[in-house]
């Protein structure tokens, strides 16, 4: 009476369906570890298989063997949480444009092909184990100004400020940012400004976050560079590594409002150095 | 034993506000001497710890992701709703809390969902005013569109990223207690276990994921906003992470477990592609807009869709529920879904699955309103199946998403052992025995910024302060031997985990549960089937206590670990949920039994015996749980049947 489970296993497809894979992988016990590359085999593989449900079949084959498995970062699996974050090949969530890694499939990579897969590499995000590193300095950049100031009760009614629908969906290009970290980890400088860009337009843009727009964009700089990352210069990697595609027009922005603010805002910031467009 | 509610007398829309303003607040000064520790950074948790923090409460939140933003709140995609009626099309809180009551097939509380509807407005007020960039039309207001079960346009959006931007407003405004310095968030910990002493909830056992270091912490209240628990079934659209454990260990400390049975399968998902997949992928319901459901009306039809002409076409759903269509509620969908699939009639590998058509209203509106409407669904279905749903059909299939069931509290949010409040999806809430889409958003944030707050204030400021009134101490010493217990408690069973030397991984039990509990006790139940389970189940856990192999150590981060901690708290919670589904002899809502249908295959409810809200009590290991009523009565939504014909 009850549903059955579809079960397509992989025995039943045909061999030319199959792949087979050469993982070589960062594997690093813990902070003080100085780390490793190690190499596995992915057998006998279905190109459907998601790169994370790949990395979960290696991980069951692992301990099978006694051997601790891969850890890694991932939650939600469909690209939306931000905690999925490995550099493969070279790449910020793999090659392929606009997806997190847990929304990377196999079909992407070739039958025989080597793979290499390393945490995210950048001073501000120091790795804890394998694949998985610490992102706490987002937290705390947020929480430097990353928010409007309304105490829950005293909104006031919702259609009382008509918002334009281009500044609506501007926001929302900016505020779909996942907090993954990819801007990070593809930049040559592991600048975070594309994160801080995403989160000071969106705020900008609304009429809701006039009010603390120069102070916001102050204190979330100064923390920025207080977590030691680098500096933005134009190469544009973050905005090609980025699974919710983010532009980088709204570094732009992010230094437009920087700028404006430093001149202007009474608690004058220290010393920033960053880019100009 | 009969359950009191304490649900406030008078009118039903008067009872909110009256009692609200009955309730003691406490002065910035005074909140802040109290410690409220939160679990879970959801919709629910955020929002509350938001809150409380702007009372001035000192507020410790847990959570076990690596930040508080990637909570699953965060994966919500379709909106959520509230009874503003800017479209002008007759809705009201009446209407809203009606629907939901319906939507709920008679099994939730009319004060909880009244109050529910009441609130819904000034949610949205709240979330806009904290810069949610909800959709909008050209004249810059507000736009809403529609969702299953309703015939108004009551839900509010942000593209298809709903839950992700109200989270993030939460979450911001969190982070802004933090830097107040009202605030602590410890990410990467995981609740394990609930201290409770003299009767009441004293703090909480907590595993540092980084450390592995258990750590006992002392509050004045305790807060779970810790979830659902769909991943009982291995496969559902929740995270990986979430799980009962928090939930599951309150109620073996006395708190009490309501309708665990009332489990919601999401109709339009991602059918399964392959044994080894990890997780199913939701497709939003708002999807059911535009898109008609279909399968071939002759069993095994293999052509492809395109080459089926109109008239061998079955819109089952338009057929069936003329009225609402392609928007029946969920576990209608569900089941027509279902029932289509096992005459053979349903399309994709294995014939497990229906056809979302959009063609018709690609031709009606063209392809760049769909791609404004839906881009982002489309391209994620385009990326797993690698199929174009501008050009094919989409093809969906049901699948766990969300539970209705969760620990018992009364209207003010509490559970029956004192000190404990639970909130979200966590309790058994106000959703009853189906949860109408864009619902689960409304409750999470009515729990967090606006309900919990007023109740826990009140419930504290009750509380004679120790020591003759003077000041309480800003942490309650965890000197109390009950604290030691649950933490020895926590080490023995992690050291037990680690101590297995098994051969199997830990997710090859998860599967094999999960397998079972979909087939036993997933879209359909019958008692034959969920005897069988009840007898599967400790076979399964005893094989998993014997050979599960969890390598590395408890002093590090160690994800097997974790891992096999959840799974052998789903191997326990099973039973009670099977349990439960047996016990309760009719259908309704997501429950549907065999034995109970009426001759069109409907849910046939039992009013006259199953009218109440199921608590179930925890005994012991080897006693079977004591089952509590709490009867449900119905003054503004008269008893009816539930029909979207």
């Amino acid at each position: 009476m009850s549903g059955q489970r579809p079960v397509v296993s992989d025995e039943r497809r045909v061999a030319s369906d199959v792949m087979n894979l050469t993982l070589v992988v960062w594997r690093q016990k813990d902070a003080q570890d100085p780390g490793r590359f190690e190499t596995y085999e992915a057998r006998d593989v279905s190109p459907d298989l998601s790169f994370l449900e790949m990395l979960d079949l290696v991980n069951d084959q692992l301990i099978r063997q006694g051997i601790e498995p891969i850890a890694f970062d991932h939650d939600c699996r469909e690209g939306i949480c931000g905690s999925c974050a490995m550099m493969i090949n070279g790449f910020a969530h793999g090659p392929e444009p606009a997806v997190a890694a847990c929304q990377l499939y196999l079909r992407h990579f070739k039958d025989g092909e080597t793979i290499t897969i390393e945490p995210w590499r950048a001073k501000a995000f120091p790795v804890i184990k394998d694949l998985i590193v610490d992102r706490s300095a987002f937290d705390r950049i947020i929480q430097a100004g990353g928010y409007v100031s309304v105490t829950t009760g005293q909104a006031p009614e919702a259609n009382s400020i008509p918002v334009p629908k281009p500044a609506a969906e501007s926001a929302m290009d900016a505020a779909a940012c996942i907090g993954c970290g990819a801007c990070v980890a593809a930049c040559p400088n592991a600048s975070a400004m594309l994160f801080v860009a995403a989160k000071i337009s969106h705020l900008a843009t609304l009429p809701q976050g006039q009010v603390e727009r120069k102070q916001r964009v102050v204190r979330m700089v100064k923390q920025m560079d207080h977590e030691g990352f680098g500096n933005c210069t134009n190469h544009y990697e973050c905005m090609a590594a980025c699974p919710k595609s983010i532009h980088v027009k709204f570094i732009a922005r992010l230094n437009r409002e920087y700028l404006r603010a430093a001149r202007t805002h009474p608690s004058r910031p220290g010393e920033h150095s960053g880019s100009s467009h | 034993m009969v359950l009191d509610a304490k649900i406030p007398a008078g009118p039903l829309p008067q009872k909110w506000e009256t009692h609200r303003k009955a309730l003691r607040s406490l002065r910035p000064s005074e909140a802040r001497s109290y410690r409220v520790l939160i679990v879970g950074t959801g919709l629910a948790g955020a929002s509350a710890a938001a809150t409380l923090g702007e009372q001035g409460f000192q507020v410790e939140v847990f959570c076990f992701q690596d930040s508080a933003r990637r909570a699953h709140s965060i994966a919500a995609q379709g909106g959520i709703n509230a009874a503003k009626n800017y479209p002008k099309d007759g809705d009201s809180v009446e209407r809203l809390f009606a629907d939901t009551m319906r939507g709920g097939d008679f099994r939730s509380r009319e004060a909880n969902v009244y109050r529910l509807a009441q609130i819904s407005n000034a949610i949205i007020d709240q979330c806009v005013a904290q810069g949610v960039p909800f959709a909008r039309e050209y004249d810059g207001y507000l736009a809403n569109r529609s969702f299953g079960g309703v015939k108004v346009r009551r839900t509010f959006y942000a593209r298809g990223q709903t839950g992700q931007q109200l989270l993030l407003g939460a979450y911001q405004a969190m982070l802004r207690q933090v830097k107040a310095g009202r605030m602590r968030v410890h990410p990467r910990a995981e609740m394990l276990d609930l201290v409770v002493a003299d009767g009441a909830a004293r703090g909480i056992v907590v595993r540092d994921l980084v450390s592995g270091a258990i750590e006992a912490h002392a509050g004045d209240a305790v807060v779970l906003a810790t979830g659902g628990y769909s991943n009982i079934y291995f496969l559902s659209t929740n995270a990986k992470g979430c799980n009962v454990t928090a939930i599951y260990r309150a109620y073996r400390r006395g708190a009490w477990f309501a309708n665990p049975c009332f489990t919601q399968i999401h109709p339009t998902c991602i059918p399964m592609a392959s044994h080894y997949q990890s997780k199913l992928t939701l497709m939003s319901e708002s999807l059911r807009n535009d898109g008609r459901i279909w399968v071939p009306a002759r069993k095994g039809d293999a052509r492809p869709p395109s080459e089926i002409p109109e008239a061998e076409r079955d819109y089952y759903l338009e057929r069936k529920y003329p009225s609402y269509g392609n928007l029946a509620p969920r576990d209608i969908a569900c089941r027509a879904a279902k029932d289509v699939c096992d005459e053979g009639r349903g399309v994709g590998p294995g014939g497990q699955g229906v056809y979302l058509d959009f063609s018709d209203a690609i031709r009606r509106l063209g392809r760049q309103v769909i791609e404004e409407r839906y881009g982002n669904l489309f391209a994620m279905y385009h990326e797993i199946t690698n199929e174009d749903a501008y050009q094919v059909p989409m093809r969906i299939y049901p699948a766990p998403h969300y539970t209705m069931g969760g620990l018992w509290v009364d209207y003010n949010l509490m559970s029956n052992l004192p000190r404990l409040f639970v909130i979200g999806e966590a309790n058994f809430s106000d959703h009853g025995a189906n949860r109408l889409g864009a619902s689960a958003l409304m409750q999470g944030l009515a729990d967090g910024y606006f309900i919990l707050p007023s109740t826990l204030a009140d419930y504290l400021a009750a509380r004679p302060a120790p020591g003759g009134g003077a000041r309480r101490p800003a942490q309650e010493s965890p000197a109390h031997p009950a604290f030691g217990a649950a933490r020895q408690g926590v080490q023995e069973r992690t050291r037990r985990l680690l101590g297995r030397k098994g051969t199997r991984p830990v997710d090859e039990f998860h599967r094999e549960l999960g397998k079972l509990m979909w087939d036993e006790c997933g879209m359909s139940r019958s008692a034959q089937g969920l005897t069988r389970a009840l007898a599967e189940i400790p076979r399964l856990r005893e094989a998993f206590w014997k050979d599960v192999a969890v390598l590395g150590g408890g002093e590090e981060l160690n994800q097997a670990l974790e891992k096999a901690g959840r799974v052998a708290d789903f191997l326990e919670f099973a039973e009670l949920l099977c349990r439960d589904a047996l016990h309760r002899e009719e259908s309704c809502g997501g429950h549907f039994r065999v034995e109970h249908q009426t001759p069109d295959g409907e849910a046939q409810r039992n009013d006259a015996q199953f009218c109440y809200v199921a608590a179930w009590q925890f005994q012991g290991d080897d006693q079977a749980s004591v089952l509590h009523r709490e009867p449900l009565t119905f003054e503004a939504v008269p008893l009816s049947e539930r029909s979207y014909k």
